[in-house]
């Protein structure tokens, strides 16, 4: 069955400033959602916290993951329930080679949700990134490097795809995916994007602040977000009111 | 990869201070009463059957250490109870080269702790000491062929007194500091390890340090001769089981690298949280030589330990890394000294450290370059990482440079783990404790990867172990 996330009225503050001022949108599993907005419009904070980020508080709202509540739980909870976070920003963490990571990654998720697969040793593993990685065309030398450490911007965006790719989320938003971007990068990313996308039936949130994007990836949705609010909804309408008019006419109404 | 046995039986045994806390009953051939005096010093050395040259050093060596006052810098010492410590425990007659003639207790010990099995893998010989004397040695036939002397420092005084006698006590003499008086006053066991002109040593040699009983000092004493141009890899590991009082170990290792040679000394340590570790390592570089420290401190409730190179002639080069870990009620005041006596010299020494739980650690090293050693390069880094705000961590870099053609390059930080870098991690499903653990172990890969495979694997599980139920 398909899973549904709905997220009810949202609320949320860093320490006493308030970024989500009542988000409301509902996903379902095979759907692509793409979030538009200004910078500061509350985009990248939105998806931050879906996926639980400690810095910030959720005030009111809620966020129902076939029917059950996911705000209390901790990021690794929410991962394990099959959520995902593709990082605008992805952090280093020196010493810990990517390959080595994901495989426990995968493998503690798939412990988390009993799943029937036994635990993927070392070598299957390396043959199933080293396939994921040429879709991406990412050199395989990746895999032994420290994560995101001295990768290029298109780099570290790539790496954030792969990683959703093997981890197989139901849901992934992902945070400004094409910045950083060259437009052949762009390009490969998309390609994979939709494939992995469409192949895992999976529901997808992209925030991008570029109506580029668009010209990749064909979302079932499109939200204008402003001032912490979804101001508009809709289809490819709305991007060409984007491109004629610009974001401000979505926020002076 | 093969998995060292010790690796295997440390995750199938649990407990607080992980899988080295068992204890052996044994009944020991000798144990020396509590306290010290000359008298037990004679008794020491007429058990050993030592000649007279070696009754008169540890005597000397014993008036010495009386008359030198307790360290007043570092860590705190004001624990330790000179009154309350069997100098001397032989556990068995003598040291034997056959593992079955090892008594079953202290064979039960060793093979819990996956020694000897791990010789046949991948070393290239083994010692093993319980309590104060080596009762176990063995060496490759191929190398005791080439004429490799790898025995306990015992037996290396009765088969080469004139190669002994021409080394011992001139790297780290009595007088160096209280404890290295104490080490010469009371030494047993320990390594010798002699490699001839030329010989390349491929595979490891081992030695295991096992205290085993309460109120046990461990004075073991190593002597490593690396001849013109030859090269050894030479491994040490500690642990002993927790008891309620404290015990102490105080090593003395002396390394001499002759003319082209190169030594490599690794220790993994893990002592229970009830040794004071305080040790004297130095080791004295020749023309074109190399000396590699590599030093890992796990556990013990106090280690003063700082591995120390003299670059003596012409282009010789020393390294010291050091990775210490700190948890609660630890103190690991650790680091590196070189002198640089001679030109074209270079060093490196890097030290990483970690604290948790109200854990300290403290980095204190000397670089010194006397005047007249043109063309030095030195370089320093020390990084501190510390996982909880009651945690402590100090650096004492000391540069003593009184010549002007030197490249000196310093570099110190101290981090906490952040809560971007957990963030990031949990969002990949891992625990809050899986992702402070990978932090950790990506913090001291550098210096871990520096480890034979084995031992690699076993460092990383062994802080994998000191991460457990570290976060709420």
């Amino acid at each position: 069955m398909l899973k549904t996330l709905k997220i009810k009225n949202l609320h949320a503050a860093i320490g006493s400033t308030k970024i989500l001022n009542g988000v409301s949108l509902d996903i379902s599993q095979g759907e692509v959602h793409i979030i538009m907005g200004q910078n500061g419009s509350g985009k990248s904070t939105l998806l931050s916290v879906l996926m639980g980020n400690p810095k910030y508080t959720v005030t009111a709202g809620s966020v129902i993951l076939d029917k059950k509540g996911i705000l209390e739980l901790s990021p690794t909870q929410r991962a394990q329930n099959g959520l995902f976070l593709g990082f605008q920003h992805p952090q280093v963490v020196a010493g810990v080679a990517l390959g080595n990571f994901l495989r426990l990654a995968k493998n503690t998720i798939a412990t988390a949700q009993k799943s029937k697969t036994p635990a993927i040793g070392p070598a299957p593993f390396a043959a199933i990134l080293r396939t994921e990685m040429e879709k991406l065309k990412i050199d395989p030398a990746f895999m032994s490097r420290s994560i995101n450490e001295g990768f290029s911007g298109g780099e570290k965006k790539k790496s954030e795809v792969l990683q959703m790719a093997v981890l197989e989320p139901s849901f992934a938003f992902l945070d400004e995916i094409d910045s950083g971007l060259d437009i052949d990068a762009l390009k490969i990313v998309a390609k994979q994007l939709g494939a992995v996308q469409k192949k895992q039936g999976m529901g997808l949130i992209i925030v991008s602040h570029n109506p580029r994007i668009l010209d990749f990836i064909k979302p079932d949705k499109i939200h204008i977000m402003s001032k912490g609010k979804i101001v508009a909804q809709g289809g490819k309408e709305i991007v060409k009111k984007i491109e004629k008019d610009g974001f401000d006419s979505f926020i002076k109404k | 990869m093969p998995v060292p046995l010790k690796t295997k039986k440390m995750l199938t045994q649990t407990g607080d201070n992980s899988a080295f806390s068992f204890r052996t009953k044994t009944k020991s051939f000798f144990a020396s009463k509590k306290g010290l005096n000359a008298d037990i010093i004679r008794e020491i050395s007429r058990q050993k059957g030592e000649p007279q040259w070696m009754l008169d050093f540890r005597l000397h060596a014993y008036e010495v250490f009386l008359g030198k006052e307790m360290p007043k810098w570092g860590a705190d010492l004001t624990g330790i109870d000179f009154e309350n410590i069997h100098y001397y425990v032989r556990p068995q007659d003598k040291s034997k080269r056959n593992w079955d003639d090892v008594p079953k207790e202290i064979k039960d010990t060793f093979d819990k702790l996956g020694i000897p099995e791990a010789e046949k893998k991948f070393l290239a010989g083994t010692g093993a000491q319980f309590e104060s004397e080596m009762v176990y040695h063995s060496l490759a036939e191929n190398l005791a062929k080439q004429g490799v002397i790898f025995e306990s420092t015992d037996d290396a005084l009765k088969n080469h007194p004139e190669l002994f006698k021409k080394h011992f006590g001139t790297v780290v003499p009595p007088g160096d500091n209280k404890f290295s008086a104490l080490n010469s006053a009371v030494w047993s066991g320990g390594s010798f390890i002699y490699v001839p002109k030329g010989v390349h040593i491929e595979l490891p040699l081992q030695a295991y340090f096992r205290i085993n009983i309460e109120n046990m000092g461990q004075f073991e004493r190593t002597l490593i001769i690396a001849d013109e141009g030859s090269s050894v890899h030479y491994v040490e590991g500690c642990t002993a089981p927790t008891y309620s009082s404290d015990s102490l170990h105080s090593a003395v290792v002396e390394i001499i690298v002759k003319k082209g040679a190169r030594v490599q000394y690794t220790t993994i340590q893990n002592w229970s949280g009830n040794v004071y570790n305080l040790v004297t390592k130095r080791a004295m570089a020749y023309e074109n030589a190399e000396m590699f420290w590599l030093d890992c401190n796990l556990g013990s409730k106090v280690t003063m330990k700082y591995p120390s190179i003299i670059l003596r002639e012409r282009g010789a080069k020393g390294e010291i890394q050091s990775l210490a870990f700190a948890s609660k009620g630890q103190h690991q005041d650790a680091g590196g000294k070189v002198m640089h006596l001679a030109p074209d010299t270079s060093s490196t020494i890097i030290s990483k450290s970690i604290s948790k739980n109200g854990g300290r650690s403290t980095y204190r090293g000397l670089v010194k370059v006397i005047k007249g050693a043109k063309n030095v390069k030195t370089r320093v880094v020390c990084d501190a990482l510390m996982l909880d705000p009651a945690s402590r961590s100090d650096t004492y870099p000391t540069m003593d440079i009184k010549e002007e053609d030197v490249a000196i390059a310093h570099e110190a930080t101290v981090a906490s783990i952040g809560e971007d870098e957990l963030f990031y991690l949990m969002s990949r499903g891992l625990s809050e404790e899986q992702a402070a653990t990978l932090i950790v172990n990506g913090f001291a890969n550098p210096i871990i990867r520096k480890l034979p495979m084995e031992y690699a694997v076993e460092l990383n599980r062994l802080l994998a172990l000191e991460m457990t139920g570290s976060v709420g």
